[in-house]
């Protein structure tokens, strides 16, 4: 039973005009899990769940129940049924017609239709309130009922579309809770979304973590929290220290100018790597033989449970650590890390590349936009070129007019003693920036590269 | 196939809905007094209505005049004793917004014979002798409700701290409210005059009750009297062709401009 | 000053222009001619059985006219409202212009192309004049609660199992409902006050209860003629009781 698959996704692609929401999508969900869709607004999550309900088609690809393909059954034939982001409860009707509403569509007689409904909202917590008129119900109450006209047609998958994300606080804890209660009473597939990633560490059996529509990463909640196998996971979940390091050889790494342990083989030696370390995982001593870096505290934060303290490192990165105990602002530290706790990525790149064109000897055409660049022997206005830019050689400019190209920071990752930012520019293009400067999500940037940063070669394919 | 049969739904309906629109424009480029009796291409009509060389002349000219100059300053007024209205309904509390805005609702609700009927017993009433004044005050007293209706929302939308915003910053209540207030209600103000302008442009019924017996017209009550004593006047159809022209221009030109509004929004 | 005492100018003109008129309809209607009460301006109207007729007239085509309004506009709302049947706002402002266009001109436009085509003015020509003039405040309302409503109620409705012939009948015209008895209320109370229109497009023959209001009045039997507008202003209240949710269809004519 555990291993088979109740859906499959298969390659599957989808656009709206020229933005592609998600790029060859493969996924598979086995009979009887929770299955969470993880990631930013934007990311593609929920249309790959409109694509499994079936209000929407893909463009490409094809999307499997129990191995047969179901691409051209409309959503109302699909044994699947959804709670909906805003329950999208049916205003007209009471709270015993909302629920019934699936099964008179299905002529069930009229006293079954009574006990399930009952047996339904008993499992929902809300017995007392047939009668009762949607609109005159709270948040958590219509969130109740939702659930309940979903539950009641005995689904073969469970859809949940940020299903909470309306909720207080305090009322989503609860929630929770009782889903997950739900989700191994009924025992069938719940396909959950949310952007929340500790509610998606809460409740899946398994998460598929999401971004600009690629699958980033599909694991179990301890999986993705302890190994993330890149920067953007590992900063979407939890806090972390994302570190620029070298990989010297197996289980020997380097990052904040010091060497470590750790448990990581077969990256090859004296490669650069991007490495993680949770805050939690940084740990005081008093003991000088174990110490492998020195630091001082420069802020300390009560954040209920723990200390947050942010330290500046002997070899001058900042580090973020999480402890039950506050060591007091200026105070000079001994620290250590354990090798497991050291997660080691790939990097994904290590400089931009853009392709281009030749407009002539001493300007290249890329990124929608004429850059300068140094005379260029041996290529002629027209030929195609590759263009390497390292991170740290692009300037960005506070008004979007003063750069050869206008854009806005996308993303951006602190890395201890720098900031790593995507750009993202205005015909789609991505960016990659190195920078001490600081800059928020959302600023608008004019982008500008020196001419002699530009190392233009012939383009392969040319 | 469905999309061709609803288009085609639509379209047939409003064909249908222009037919007799498109007849009128149709027979304004012919001389013939009958109307459907295609005499040849002539455009004298549209001559004769801008030189004023017909018969009763003077009367459709200053018919269309009223029309403008009572839509005008009703519009105006409807503006300016709405949008005061709305400030104070907006920061009334309870019973008392409740009984202004059923009363605010009244002359919306009520058909054009019992406003003029009413307004014509109050007329009489008060022994005030009808015309210009007793139309424009009837005008007022419908259009003014839908300017109310249009800033409201303006004002619900609005942020309640930008007026003590402008105060904390040194304006005075009368710069706050020219400088801050006014601007932001600015779209409301303009919408509810242009409702009220058209309404009163509309309106037959209001005028024909209220205009009295000293011989004022405006352009329904010419049409009106005109198409009783027999066949209009044939000037009135280029005439007629004219507004439906203006108001199909002015509403598009609205409507585009809304559109581009929300594009860079 | 406080800021709510603002609405008081407002208060004042309307009551002097709005509710003193309406009170001066109850008073006329119960006085006689020297300004002593009388029931006899009510009495005559039920006694009288040209009155009686012309009312019954004006309820049974205005009932009629709101019906076809209502089966002709409907297909028409749920079709602009449709982004993939129509995405033309053109088709749009097409069916909203007739009713920025005066009334009369556009009822007298069709009296002529009726007399052109030799189509005998009467009961029949003046439906046909009746949906053509009104039809437009049938749609508008309809189309704005159509394409204001949240599409996640259809979805919802199939995901729960609903063809989309029942997503239609279950969901989208129940929900829509507001904007139908917002468009009766558009179309009914008009076509029984209205008069003139039909005259013209019946040549006279048939006569709605404003018309009769209308020459009550302009023959100078003022009392007589605000019982029958008091009677009118009964059968609005009755049906504003029927229609209490029509605000949030009629905003933003423009």
């Amino acid at each position: 039973m555990a291993g088979e698959h109740i859906i499959d996704l298969k390659h599957v692609s989808k656009s709206f005009g020229d933005k592609v929401i998600l790029d060859d999508i493969n996924l598979y969900i086995r009979k009887g899990e929770f299955v969470t869709l993880l990631g930013p607004s934007g990311c593609g999550k929920t249309t790959t769940l409109r694509l499994i309900s079936g209000f929407l088609a893909p463009d490409e690809g094809e999307i499997l129940l129990d191995g047969k393909d179901i691409s051209g059954i409309p959503p109302y034939k699909r044994p699947f049924n959804t709670v909906f982001q805003r329950y999208a409860l049916f205003p007209h009707l009471d709270v015993y017609d909302n629920i019934a509403f699936g099964l008179k569509l299905q002529k069930v007689p009229q006293d079954e239709i009574e006990k399930r409904v009952k047996r339904v909202l008993k499992l929902v917590s809300m017995s007392d309130y047939e009668d009762r008129d949607v609109e005159s119900l709270s948040g958590g109450q219509q969130q109740r009922v939702a659930i309940a006209r979903a539950l009641v047609n005995q689904p073969k998958i469970l859809l949940l579309d940020e299903p909470l994300a309306a909720l207080d606080l305090k009322m989503r804890k609860d929630m929770q809770i009782e889903l997950k209660e739900m989700h191994k009473k009924l025992g069938i597939t719940f396909i959950y979304v949310t952007h929340d990633q500790e509610e998606a560490l809460t409740l899946s059996d398994t998460i598929v973590v999401m971004n600009e529509g690629k699958i980033q990463q599909i694991g179990t909640p301890i999986d993705i929290y302890n190994e993330p196998v890149n920067c953007f996971v590992a900063d979407f979940i939890g806090e972390s220290n994302i570190l620029k390091g070298r990989m010297l050889r197996d289980r020997r790494v380097a990052f904040i100018k010091h060497e470590f342990d750790c448990v990581d083989e077969g990256f090859g030696e004296d490669v650069p790597v991007d490495v993680v370390v949770r805050p939690e995982d940084i740990y005081f001593t008093t003991d000088p033989a174990r110490c492998q870096f020195k630091a001082t505290v420069n802020s300390c934060t009560f954040k209920g449970v723990h200390y947050e303290m942010w330290v500046d490192t002997d070899t001058g990165y900042e580090l973020m650590i999480q402890d039950y105990d506050p060591y007091p602002v200026g105070s000079e530290v001994m620290l250590y890390i354990d090798p497991d706790d050291i997660q080691v990525m790939h990097k994904e790149r290590t400089r931009n590349v853009f392709e281009g064109k030749m407009a002539d000897e001493t300007h290249v055409e890329m990124l929608g936009a004429t850059f300068e660049c140094l005379p260029q022997p041996g290529l002629a206005a027209g030929d195609k070129v590759r263009v390497e830019v390292r991170f740290e050689k692009v300037d960005l400019l506070d008004h979007q007019e003063d750069g050869v190209v206008a854009g806005e920071v996308h993303f951006l990752l602190y890395k201890g003693d720098h900031y790593h930012l995507t750009i993202l520019t205005e015909d789609g293009d991505h960016i990659w920036v190195d920078t001490n400067d600081i800059w928020d999500k959302g600023d608008l940037v004019g982008v500008n590269i020196a001419p002699e940063d530009l190392k233009i070669s012939k383009s392969d394919e040319a | 196939m469905k999309k061709f049969f609803a288009q085609a739904y639509i379209w047939i309906l409003l064909v249908l809905l222009y037919a007799p629109l498109v007849f009128i424009a149709i027979f304004s480029f012919t001389e013939s007094r009958v109307l459907g009796n295609w005499t040849g291409f002539s455009t004298r009509l549209y001559a004769n209505l801008f030189t004023g060389d017909m018969q009763g002349s003077s009367s459709l000219i200053s018919a269309v005049e009223n029309t403008l100059l009572i839509a005008l300053i009703s519009a105006l007024v409807s503006m300016l004793l709405g949008t005061i209205a709305a400030i104070g309904i907006h920061n009334l509390r309870g019973r008392k917004k409740q009984a202004v805005t059923f009363m605010n609702n009244i002359p919306m609700i009520n058909p054009d014979v019992i406003t003029g009927v009413s307004l014509f017993l109050l007329f009489v009433f008060l022994h005030i002798s009808q015309g210009y004044l007793t139309v424009i005050l009837a005008h007022i007293s419908f259009g003014t409700p839908y300017v109310v209706l249009s800033v409201l929302p303006k004002l619900t939308q609005m942020n309640p701290n930008i007026y003590e915003a402008a105060l904390d910053l040194g304006a005075t209540p009368r710069q706050a409210l020219w400088k801050v207030l006014v601007p932001q209600l600015r779209p409301g103000m303009v919408s509810g005059f242009i409702l009220a302008f058209t309404m009163s442009l509309d309106d037959f019924a209001v005028t024909f009750f209220t205009r009295g017996t000293i011989g004022l017209d405006t352009l329904s009550t010419y049409i009106y009297t005109d198409a009783r004593k027999g066949g209009l006047t044939p000037e009135l159809r280029p005439l007629m062709t004219l507004i439906f022209l203006i108001i199909l221009v002015l509403l598009i030109v609205i409507n585009v401009r809304q559109a581009k509004a929300k594009k860079t929004a | 000053m406080k800021r709510s005492h603002w609405s008081i100018p407002y208060v004042v003109f309307l009551t002097i222009f709005v509710v003193l008129p309406l009170v001066l309809i109850l008073v006329y209607a119960f006085q006689d001619g020297s300004g002593h009460f009388t029931l006899a301006n009510i009495t005559k109207f039920f006694t009288d059985s040209d009155a009686l007729g012309t009312f019954a007239v004006s309820i049974e085509v205005a009932i009629e006219n709101t019906l076809i309004c209502i089966l002709l506009g409907y297909p028409a709302a749920w079709i602009l409202a449709n982004k993939e049947l129509n995405r033309s706002a053109v088709t749009i402002i097409l069916f909203i212009m007739p009713m920025w266009i005066n009334a009369l001109m556009r009822t007298l436009a069709t009296a002529e192309l009726f007399n052109m085509l030799g189509i005998t003015l009467g009961k029949g020509t003046l439906l046909f004049g009746m949906v053509y003039d009104y039809l437009p405040f049938m749609i508008y309302p309809i189309y704005n609660v159509l394409n204001k409503m949240d599409k996640s109620y259809a979805e919802a409705a199939q995901d729960l199992g609903a063809t989309p012939w029942e997503v239609f009948w279950k969901v989208t015209v129940p929900l829509s409902m507001p904007g139908v008895s917002s468009g009766i209320m558009m179309v009914f109370m008009p076509t029984v006050s209205t008069f003139a229109i039909s005259e013209f497009l019946t040549n006279n023959k048939i006569k709605l209860f404003g018309t009769i209001i209308q020459e009550n009045i302009n023959s100078s039997m003022w009392n007589y003629g605000a019982a029958l507008a008091l009677i009118m202003l009964i059968i609005i209240g009755i049906s504003t009781l029927f229609t209490d949710e029509r605000k949030e269809a009629e905003g933003g004519l423009i």
